[in-house]
């Protein structure tokens, strides 16, 4: 919103430096986001009068002009315009000015003829030909006699473009403050200053509205109040200075007196207005009813637009000629040709006038007030308002009295008068008096111990709100600050504890963490190659996506993982070590809301990497908690990955994580040119498994005693298979075992493997004999044996 | 035999002081001291000796030997230290290369600024709580007297998954979920996502996050509000900052407000930071409405509360002075490892 200093001046007499007003509207409530002096642009530009004017010597199209710019000397002006007459008054750029596009403006010669300035346009004001009606758009503005034509006078304060915009951010439950009024009524409490309200006066004219009207409302829940007024003998003109120059400021474009009336009334009370030719009003009778089945109506904009049945019109007999607080109809539109105007000023139940402006597709500045829930009492006031203007600006001839069907009638919030709960609610200390001077100032009535709200708070309903009110004119910076007493008692969940600890110790084995968005594209399963019958295709969609990209709830978050990989990659960046602790969206009923699981992801690329790089980062968060009793096996249909280097980590037939390289088709679809490695652990699970007590084990007291053992095996025995047939076999004295050597080639023959442990036993009790170690290295070599491995010299 | 042994300790002492190495002197210590040596050889001749002489002369051979043996371990520490100090000169090595790369992890910027409001948080009490981001239209909207229709719901452009569930526009909608599971004393902060249909540009993003914090209570006033919130401001922000109250309106809390902090760049006086203002709003706050205490299954009538609402994403771009939202999820390397 908009508001017009000179126009709020009317109302209440302020007298605070703009800065002071804005941050004194702002702390009561009403935010000012800008002010904005109208014409601050312009420098050094004044009110000339054209003495003398004469052809250029060395041009046809240009002229000499001696002007009278008040210096007490003429100027030499040279003009390229052709409006340009002895005696107009113009205005005069001097040397030295700025006009509106900042361009400056200084002394020089044109064709060998010197100039000392230029003359202006309204376009180099600032302003345009709606501003100033009988101005043209390509010639010099010629200043009318609704200018001060003193020659020197500042071109702003000649013409009135000399106001200061203040813009505000009015949220939705003020729709009042939509308005001047509105504003002032804030602007007055905050300055504990007088509101000035004028009373509309119609001057007797003649007839009697109630033979040219008829009005019936068929839909009282939905549209509370209709007034009308007839206008006769309407003389269609520009509005004088003072209305258009209050329009401008507010930003409406000025039209014509009567819809530069209707938009005036909206500005001062907040009360859209509209104007409508009687003559297109079948019976002279206005119908507020329901859109039927296949009406449709062309409205002003020239749209045809299909109703429905929920949609409130304003109908004649036949058709409709406006939808309520939308849009009017084109065909009952002002013309050239009208003589008789109907003013309609109604009040709309908001919900429904929103559910019809999002019906049409069409936001309207009428339908985005009514929406708000406008105050059916002032109806009639606006209307009588208008009515006024028609008179002042004398736009046509009233006729006698106004039809106001009030169908359903407001009635005003009441609620008890508690000074003290509000004191308590707010923790402050204001007398009950001067509680009652706040209130009564924007408008509530405190009585007999009963508050009553005006109609146009639509926000009102409970002793907290008025203590909004209170607060907001004591001041929110006077209350006093207090810290929270009562003993602190936040502790960290389990849970919350547990994922710290993860993110820890990845970022302990170097991977940095990555935040990535939790709605993928559809496309990426085909992108990671998961089957068409996956599960994880299954996932919650967003109904109005901003596109595909962001259109689906992630069940996994690899894809995430892989897009940033890829971008790194493309931006030759040459190693990437990541993790994200990352929630995915497994969807439940139709009707039921999603599981909300987290995800460990890894990626890694670059130097260093490789499958047991990130295998051993998982390690080490199983390890971190508490985990080792899982089991690890090759997986050669994990879709993403490598069918030769994947492992699947399981803990009691439950996948625990995956790790493993890309798959280079993957790859591919990521843009990743290199060998790429990416790992999941469920975080849910490893949860669950969790084991974080730890307990302290005494250091050994007797020595080790370590045997190296080397088997060859086939080469695709795991020997993750052979560790644990070890470890069975020599039960509890092996501390460690711990693989060492494994090797491939001509030496151990084809298709086997040596493989080398190295074995540290240990006993809590006394120093391990030979001969216990011997034996426990026996049962180990015959557990390794019988697995087809065999001992190696 | 004195006069021999007078010149085995002149002659002894000519010698080390001409000795520059360790093998020198230990040649040096077996011709003089040796079993063989010089000194040795006098003393074996010491039978011819008055029984007088012997012990007088027997006391200067021993004390030439001390004097010698002295001289030698004196000699042996000097060439040795200037031996190590050779080594120690010789192993010098280039301390301006640079030290090793060890690989360490970086915490996300989010993140970091997140884990501090957390703690500031977990000072004053708070714990922390997390609510679904699919989250049922009801809580994200209803319970917080944002009813089908409301102009509110405008201002949050949201994505739906049906008519009834939606990704939430708020972390807000934990309000309702911690009234439900908690009995009063409240008091809990809930981080998280929320997703608003905004296109992605250098201040949006259709996915950001958000801090939510409650606080219910029997006599919790707007005074505990400002208390609380001014003393997140002056620790997040140091303790010379100050914060303004504006009054403001959100569907669920009454009296609301928004908060600016004293700009932390230019600490008023008015700067490109604070677009001259002075001033730069960092948070939305308010009383809990009633009908919202109500709809979390509290009685009004006993308890109050209030409830504030931080924006991440702003919080963070102050704090790294970053002036696109897009580098949080991109996620370039090089841009992690500047935190």
């Amino acid at each position: 919103m908009n508001l017009s200093k000179r126009w709020l001046a009317e109302f209440v007499d302020v007298n605070a430096e703009d800065r002071d007003f804005a941050e004194a509207l702002t702390l009561s409530g009403s935010k000012v986001e800008s002010y904005e002096h109208e014409g601050a642009k312009l420098e050094n530009i004044v009110v000339g009068q054209v003495k003398s004017i004469e052809r250029h010597p060395d041009s046809d199209h240009l002229w000499v002009c001696q002007v009278d710019d008040g210096s007490g000397e003429i100027v030499q002006i040279v003009t390229g315009a052709q409006n340009v007459h002895e005696g107009d008054f113009v205005p005069v750029a001097r040397h030295k000015s700025v006009i509106a596009s900042g361009d400056k403006i200084t002394a020089g010669k044109l064709r060998g003829v010197e100039s000392r300035g230029m003359l202006c346009s309204v376009a180099e004001l600032g302003l345009t030909t709606h501003d100033f009606p009988y101005a043209i758009e390509d010639g010099i503005f010629i200043l009318g006699d609704d200018c001060d034509r003193t020659p020197g006078r500042d071109i702003r304060e000649a013409t009135g473009f000399d106001d200061t915009v203040v813009e505000f951010e009015i949220t939705s439950n003020r729709p009042d403050c939509l308005s001047i009024i509105g504003l002032a009524r804030e602007t007055a409490a905050t300055y504990n200053t007088e509101l000035k309200l004028h009373e509309p006066e119609v001057k007797p004219g003649h007839g009697n509205v109630n033979d040219l009207l008829k009005v019936d409302i068929e839909v009282p829940d939905k549209c509370y109040r209709y007034c009308g007024a007839v206008v006769e003998n309407v003389r269609v003109a520009p509005s004088p200075r003072w209305m258009r120059e209050r329009l401008r400021a507010c930003g409406v474009r000025p039209i014509n007196n009567i819809v530069d009336i209707t938009n005036y009334v909206m500005l001062e009370y907040g009360q859209p207005m509209h104007a409508f030719d009687l003559r297109f009003l079948k019976g002279n009778h206005v119908v507020v009813r329901n859109a039927k089945a296949g009406e449709t109506i062309t409205t002003l904009d020239g749209e045809e637009r299909a109703l429905t049945e929920e949609m409130m019109v304003i109908a004649d007999e036949e058709k409709p000629a406006a939808v309520a607080g939308v849009m009017g109809g084109e065909y009952s539109g002002i013309m050239d040709d009208t003589t008789t105007i109907v003013f309609e000023s109604a009040c709309f139940n908001g919900i429904a006038v929103r559910r019809a402006a999002k019906g049409l597709g069409m936001r309207t500045e009428s339908s985005a007030r009514f929406e708000k829930q406008l105050n059916p009492d002032d109806c009639d006031t606006c209307l009588r308002r208008a009515l006024e203007l028609v008179q002042l600006l004398d736009a046509g001839d009233v006729v006698d009295g106004i039809v106001d069907n009030y169908a359903n009638p407001k009635e005003p919030v009441t609620l008890p008068f508690e000074p003290e709960w509000t004191n308590k609610f707010i923790g402050v200390d204001v007398p009950a008096d001067e509680q009652k001077r706040i209130l009564e100032e924007i408008g509530f009535t405190v009585e007999n111990g009963t508050i009553t709200a005006p109609n146009f708070r639509i926000d009102i309903a409970h002793q907290a709100d008025i203590s909004e009110e209170i607060a907001r004119f004591y001041g929110y910076n006077n209350i006093p600050n207090r810290e929270l007493s009562g003993v602190a008692k936040a502790t960290l969940t389990e849970r919350q504890r547990f994922n710290r600890l993860l993110e820890r110790t990845a970022m302990g084995c170097g991977l940095s963490e990555i935040q990535t968005f939790s709605f993928i594209s559809p496309k990426s399963y085909d992108k990671i190659r998961l089957p068409k019958d996956n599960p994880h295709r299954n996932c919650v969609v967003i109904s109005n996506p901003l596109g595909e990209d962001t259109s689906v709830m992630r069940t996994t978050a690899v894809p995430s993982m892989l897009e940033v990989l890829g971008r790194n990659y493309s931006r030759k960046n040459e190693r990437a070590a990541l993790y994200e602790l990352a929630t995915v969206y497994i969807p439940n009923g139709p009707d039921e809301l999603p599981d909300e699981n987290q995800n460990l992801v890894f990626g890694m690329y670059g130097k260093g990497c490789d499958f047991y790089k990130i295998k051993g980062v998982v390690e080490k968060i199983l390890s971190a908690a508490g985990i080792d009793d899982y089991n690890v096996e090759p997986k050669k249909d994990a879709p993403a990955f490598h069918p030769g280097r994947t492992a699947v980590f399981t803990l009691e037939d439950r996948l625990l994580a995956v790790c493993g390289e890309v798959h280079p088709e993957v790859l591919d679809n990521y843009g990743i040119g290199t060998r790429a490695y990416v790992a999941m652990i469920d975080v849910e699970y490893l949860f669950e498994k969790s084991d974080l007590v730890r307990v302290y084990k005494p250091l050994p007291k007797f020595p080790a005693t370590t045997r190296d053992l080397a088997f060859v095996v086939d080469a695709d025995m795991p020997v993750l298979k052979i560790e644990k047939a070890i470890a069975a076999a020599t039960g509890k004295i092996l501390e460690n075992i711990e693989l060492f050597d494994v090797y491939q080639g001509a030496q151990v023959g084809e298709n086997k493997k040596s493989v080398a442990f190295n074995l540290r036993f240990r006993s809590a009790e006394h120093t391990l004999t030979d001969e216990e170690c011997n034996t426990a290295v026996n049962r180990a070599m015959k557990a390794a044996e019988a697995l087809g491995a065999l001992l190696r010299n | 035999m004195k006069q021999q042994l007078e010149e085995i300790r002149k002659n002894a002492e000519a010698a080390l002081s001409g000795t520059s190495s360790l093998e020198e002197l230990d040649a040096i210590r077996v011709k003089y001291l040796g079993k063989k040596g010089e000194l040795t050889a006098v003393l074996k001749q010491m039978g011819g000796l008055s029984p007088e002489e012997r012990p007088v002369v027997g006391q200067i051979a021993n004390d030439i030997r001390e004097h010698i043996q002295a001289h030698i371990d004196e000699k042996v520490a000097e060439l040795k230290s200037a031996q190590r100090e050779k080594q120690l000169m010789s192993e010098t090595i280039d301390v301006t290369l640079p030290g090793e790369e060890c690989a360490v992890g970086h915490r996300h910027p989010l993140s970091i600024v997140l884990d501090e409001v957390k703690e500031i948080f977990q000072g004053m009490g708070f714990d922390i709580i997390s609510g679904p981001e699919v989250e049922l239209d009801y809580y994200n909207f209803e319970a917080l007297n944002i009813p089908k229709d409301h102009p509110a719901r405008d201002t949050q452009d949201t994505f739906y998954i049906t008519d009834n569930i939606l990704l939430r526009t708020q972390t807000s909608p934990c309000q309702i979920r911690a009234m439900e599971e908690r009995k009063p004393p409240l008091r809990v902060i809930s981080p998280g996502r929320v997703y608003r249909s905004d296109a992605v540009d250098a201040t949006h993003s259709p996915l950001f996050h958000q801090i939510e914090g409650l606080v219910v209570d029997e006599g919790i006033t707007m005074s505990d509000l400002k208390g609380t919130l001014d003393t997140l401001a002056k620790k997040l922000y140091g303790p010379e900052t100050k914060t303004r109250f504006r009054p403001h309106h959100f569907p669920f809390t009454e009296p609301s407000c928004e908060v600016d902090v004293s700009c932390f760049k230019c600490g008023g006086k008015g700067c490109s930071m604070c677009k001259g203002e002075g001033w730069i709003e960092i948070l939305g706050a308010g009383m809990v409405h009633p009908k919202v205490l109500q709809n979390g299954g509290i009685d009004p009538e006993k308890y109050s509360g209030f409830a504030f609402g931080l924006g991440l994403e702003r919080l963070v771009m102050f704090r790294f002075d970053l002036d696109d939202m897009r580098m949080l999820y991109e996620n370039d390397v090089r841009f992690l490892e500047q935190f």
